[in-house]
């Protein structure tokens, strides 16, 4: 089975976020990138079928800071091949909404077709799309996000794969290969892999180059943004201040005054 | 003449959902400043009558057919996408739940517009549209201004509160005849059940909720003695559920469940809309959280900037000696 797994890089919103001048977006110099959290889900996914049904997985991400780190990380976890599409500057996935991910991604010569399309459910800066929808519809397959398992019958082609949907229901489906799902959880929390291990796999393996195809997008892509600010608080919490002790004893006066306690 | 305002009234398993009314309210707004009608658009098999409950709308669009009896994207796309090319919509207002979640997208793919995502408020001025998304976790906003028609929009649940947008009138209904081919290429199967827990999260009045700041199972105990001393349970987000630290029946939020209980303590928890969504409505919300910058302070009433490992066992023994006086002086 070839399993494809969409990488993006996104911001660590755990640092402080801070705005570009021109306050429309965020201001790439000190930000710290790392994996979409939603991605890593789908390559452990992917590796995962992979242990279970053999075959091979590529990760496929845009350019982006610490891109590099990601993409060697993912080799070192048991991926077969690491793609990265850049644009020569270094900074496509930090503009590049889901429309042009999907966009260039089927552009790539040689990736195509694969069994399996995986990619996170969501990604934290997506703001013109959902990336496996967009995918999906731009190749002509079929697509279902919020994806929590996937049992594939190899030699019938198809996948039994559930969707989330409210109150921890899920729904069953089956889904003819090949096809885009987006990955909300893998079966297994992602797994770890030590830093010497990404070292070695920087040794031993290479990330292959791919140039950024030019968005044919006829006007639909990547929404100019107005403004970007921090959200305007309404109201803030009340932080309570002092020791632990104090802390614990305002708040405990405020539980009391409520009768909670 | 512009086009309608148009809200897809989101219905999951014959019933309507809370957040078609909080849109119908945002899509009333947004239709009076455009000076054109709201529409509902009802899309299923044989739940005509739900259009009853769409009175906040001047008019409900009703698609009927048996391949939009079950859940599959795809198939509830095409039905939307035919029925904005039959009547040219200005504006398409999209729950953006579970439900729906990549209707959005496909619609916005299919009809070669574009889509935002994730909008916490639409406004219109001067007939130009003006969107707002929370991004980044909730910790950004980005304004976009939507040029093209339709404008395809992602909502995000809580835009207006759910009472606001049910009337008592009973609106028009128009049916409008579709064609749909069933796609080969995915079947719905069934629905799998939550498996229910030792207990209904959503029936308790205290809840302390772990987050992933909580950073291992073991510490979950910490949380555990604090809902113990104040006679409550303990429930979590996401990344808590996923790494198996607590049970589905446990999760808070959009894929879990909404909790409005007395008391709502998140420990360690960010923030995320996803989460925010299920537990916004409690009575008291008190948020512990190492990032002064953590969007759930703009959600809590109290908020500690602290360590959740040294802020949870200290509360507990503060309860706990409260108790033990109030026991003494009974
Ligand atoms: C379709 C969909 C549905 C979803 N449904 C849900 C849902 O139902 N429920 C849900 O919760 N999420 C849901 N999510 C996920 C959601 O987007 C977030 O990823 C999730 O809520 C984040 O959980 P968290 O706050 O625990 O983790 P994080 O966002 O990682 O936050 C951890 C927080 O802990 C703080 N922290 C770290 N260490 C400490 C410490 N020692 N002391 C104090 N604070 C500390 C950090 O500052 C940070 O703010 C859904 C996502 C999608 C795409």
């Amino acid at each position: 089975m070839k399993i494809i797994v969409l990488l993006k890089m996104v911001p660590d919103v755990v640092e402080e976020l801070e705005l570009a001048a021109d306050g429309k977006a965020l201001d790439t110099e000190f930000l710290r990138m790392i994996a979409n959290e939603f991605d890593n889900h789908a390559l452990e996914e992917a590796l995962l079928l992979k242990e279970k049904y053999s075959g091979t997985v590529t990760v496929v991400a845009l350019d982006a800071p610490e891109v590099d780190d990601a993409l060697f990380t993912a080799l070192a976890k048991g991926a077969d091949q690491a793609l990265k599409i850049t644009d020569g500057d270094g900074t496509l996935g930090t503009r590049a909404g889901a429309y042009r991910l999907a966009q260039t991604l089927s552009s790539v010569p040689g990736l195509l077709p694969a069994d399996l399309i995986l990619t996170g459910a969501q990604a934290i800066d997506d703001l013109d799309g959902l990336t496996a929808p967009l995918v999906s519809h731009l190749l002509g397959l079929p697509q279902l996000a919020i994806v929590t398992k996937i049992s594939v019958d190899t030699t019938a082609g198809v996948a039994t794969v559930l969707r989330e949907f409210p109150g921890g229901v899920r729904g069953e489906y089956e889904v003819k290969l090949p096809a885009v799902l987006g990955i909300q959880a893998a079966e297994k929390p992602p797994r770890y892999v030590p830093v010497a291990k990404v070292r070695a796999a920087m040794k031993s393996q290479a990330i292959q180059s791919v140039p950024a195809a030019t968005a044919a997008d006829g006007g639909v892509g990547l929404l100019p943004v107005e403004e970007m600010s921090k959200p305007e608080v309404t109201e803030h919490a009340q932080m309570l201040k002092g020791s632990p002790e104090e802390i614990a004893n305002q708040l405990c006066e405020i539980l009391a005054a409520r009768g909670l306690l | 003449m512009a086009g309608n305002v148009w809200v897809l009234a989101e219905q999951w398993r014959g019933q309507l959902s809370d957040i078609t009314y909080e849109v119908l309210a945002l899509g009333k707004e947004v239709a009076t400043a455009l000076g054109v009608d709201l529409q509902a658009v009802l899309l299923g098999h044989e739940i005509k009558d739900l259009a009853r409950s769409l009175g906040e709308a001047n008019s409900v669009l009703y698609l009927d057919h048996t391949a939009l009896a079950t859940p599959v994207p795809e198939t509830f796309a095409h039905a939307l996408t035919f029925a904005i090319r039959a009547r040219r919509p200005h504006v398409v207002l999209i729950p953006l739940t579970n439900v729906n979640w990549e209707l959005g997208a496909l619609l916005a793919a299919e009809l070669e517009v574009g889509y935002v995502n994730a909008c916490k408020d639409v406004r219109s001025e001067g007939g130009k549209l003006e969107t707002r998304s929370l991004l980044y976790g909730g910790k950004m906003e980005a304004i976009v201004n939507p040029g093209q028609s339709p404008a395809i929009l992602g909502i995000l649940p809580g835009v207006r509160p759910t009472d606001q947008g049910r009337a008592d009138a009973m609106p028009p209904v128009e049916e409008l005849t579709v064609d749909l081919l069933e796609t080969s290429s995915i079947r719905w199967k069934r629905y799998l059940e939550v498996e229910a827990g030792d207990i209904d999260i959503s029936k308790q009045e205290v809840l302390v909720s772990v987050g992933r700041g909580i950073q291992s199972r073991d510490n979950v105990a910490l949380a555990e003695d604090l809902a113990g001393a104040l006679g409550g349970a303990v429930c979590g987000s996401r990344p808590v559920i996923d790494q198996g630290w607590l049970p589905l029946s446990r999760q808070v939020g959009k894929s879990g469940v909404v909790v409005k209980p007395k008391l709502y303590v998140a420990a360690g928890i960010s923030g995320a809309p996803e989460h925010v969504e299920g537990m916004k409505n409690s009575d008291l919300i008190v948020a512990v959280n190492s990032d002064p910058q953590a969007p759930i302070f703009n959600v809590a009433h109290y908020g500690i900037n602290a360590d959740v490992m040294d802020v949870l066992p200290t509360l507990t023994e503060a309860v706990h000696s409260r108790k033990e006086v109030k026991k003494h002086a009974a």
